[in-house]
């Protein structure tokens, strides 16, 4: 239950913002964060709230990770 | 991670006695499984599993009154998926959905309060569950639904917290544990202060924890290389993640809605502040003030052994009902019920287990 998801930020707009998690797009709120955040940034979304900035490079590279494990044909 | 391997072997050889580390959080019970982290350590490195898991610790009380709730005409009930299944002294909400009764699954409490915007007729109540990773959601949903005067939006809170729930698993000196893995995305919102008491009052080492694989293989030596010098302190592996003061914006949310309260933990007991209940100043978000529900005490199943489990005296195999009586499908005991209830992930994964 306390999974929490890893995402890009595509758009943002007052405490609400759209992410990529995996290819689909979501809507989130951002009312949890400390700090400004910008497109491109990644989170960790939890319940439809962003919990924590992630840092980019570790996030991307470990996104990259999961995205070609599952692109694996069966 | 080879390296890693070699240098946990080292470790554990430098220790010369078996050692035992519990895994707080579902999740990582979940990951340990399918990662196959107990096939590359050594065999006398035993990972027991902690009371981490939300949905089986929320007591059948909560469960019937959460059912009750939803068989009343003015309210429709909503709740994370995960609850539905979770058995009540006599039925699930699946069951009291399936009676007709109004129940909605909803992936954030954000859409519960969508659904009383749109509702105004309706008691919208969200059935609150979760440790410190979840209430900050919840307090977010109250602080739009205060700002957007949405007054028939009420929630029943069940939220746990969880470094209350570990110093009790200390002092009641059930088993021995050499080291603690503690949960990453709760830490996420706490950081790792609230858990000094672990090191400084108990000296036992601990590690917060993220969820791939290497993560729990460096973990795990972190936690043998404090066990093998001696020392204690709690340390961040899952440092991406996890900042040692944690989310304080998300805690002072937290702290403006909720305040501790004794809570019970299912098959563990009544905890000493180790819940959030709505504070005064809030109360008309609180349905328990709003409409009153009385349902009789409940009894745990005959057989189940969760309470053993939730606290690592007793692995699930050890249960005599495990994968009889008691099965994914037709589970008897909460712990059989979340994909990460202890007893749910040794039953998934039982044929790759060798411990
Ligand atoms: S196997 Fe079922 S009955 Fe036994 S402890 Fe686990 S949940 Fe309870």
């Amino acid at each position: 239950m306390c999974l929490a998801v890893p995402s890009k930020i595509i758009s943002i707009e007052g405490n609400r913002a759209v992410v990529d998690v995996y290819g689909a797009q979501r809507e989130i709120s951002i009312l949890l964060m400390e700090n400004e955040l910008e497109v491109g940034d990644y989170v960790l979304v939890h319940a439809g709230f962003a919990i924590q900035k992630l840092d980019e490079e570790d996030a991307k590279e470990r996104i990259d990770m999961i995205v070609k494990i599952t692109a694996i044909p069966e | 991670m080879k390296e890693v391997v070699e240098k946990i072997k080292n470790l554990k050889d430098s220790i010369g006695r078996p050692v035992k580390l519990m895994e707080v959080c579902g999740t990582h019970t979940v990951a340990i499984f399918r990662h196959g982290i107990r096939n590359v350590i050594p065999k006398d490195i035993t990972l027991l599993s902690g009371p981490g898991c939300p949905v089986c610790v929320t007591p059948i009380k909560d469960v019937d009154v959460a059912i009750a709730l939803s068989r009343l005409s003015n309210v429709s009930l909503t709740t994370f998926g995960d609850m539905m299944r979770v058995p009540g002294n006599k039925k699930s909400l699946f069951d009291a959905q399936a009676e007709g009764a109004n129940i909605k699954i909803v992936y954030s409490p954000i859409d519960a309060l969508k659904i009383a915007a749109e509702d105004k007729e309706k008691k919208i109540v969200f059935f609150a569950t979760g440790f410190e990773t979840t209430s900050p959601s919840v307090a977010g949903t109250l602080f739009e639904a205060e700002k957007m005067d949405i007054d028939n939006f009420y929630i029943y809170s069940a939220h746990k917290i969880v470094p209350p729930a570990l110093k009790a698993l200390l002092d009641s000196k059930d088993v021995r544990i050499d080291g603690l893995i503690l949960p990453g995305h709760v830490s996420t919102i706490i950081g790792s202060r609230p858990y000094e008491f672990i090191a400084s009052d108990y000296r036992v080492p601990s590690v917060i924890t993220g969820f791939d694989a290497d993560d729990i293989l460096e973990s795990i030596m972190m936690l043998l290389e404090q066990i093998a010098s001696g020392r204690a302190a709690v340390e961040i592996q899952y440092k991406r993640a996890v900042k040692e003061e944690g989310n304080q914006k998300a805690v002072s949310l937290i702290n403006e809605y909720f305040e501790p309260c004794d809570a019970n933990w299912r098959g563990i007991g009544v905890i000493p502040r180790s819940g959030l209940t709505l504070k005064d100043k809030y109360s008309h978000r609180d349905v328990n003030k709003v409409i009153h529900i009385d349902v009789p005490e409940a009894q745990e199943p005959k057989g189940c052994q969760c309470g053993l489990v939730l606290r690592g005296v007793k692995i699930p195999t050890d249960c005599p009902l495990f994968g009889k009586a008691c099965t994914p499908e037709r589970p008897v005991g909460a712990c059989m019920v979340s994909t990460e209830g202890s007893c749910a992930a040794y039953y998934k994964y039982s044929g790759v287990y060798h411990g």
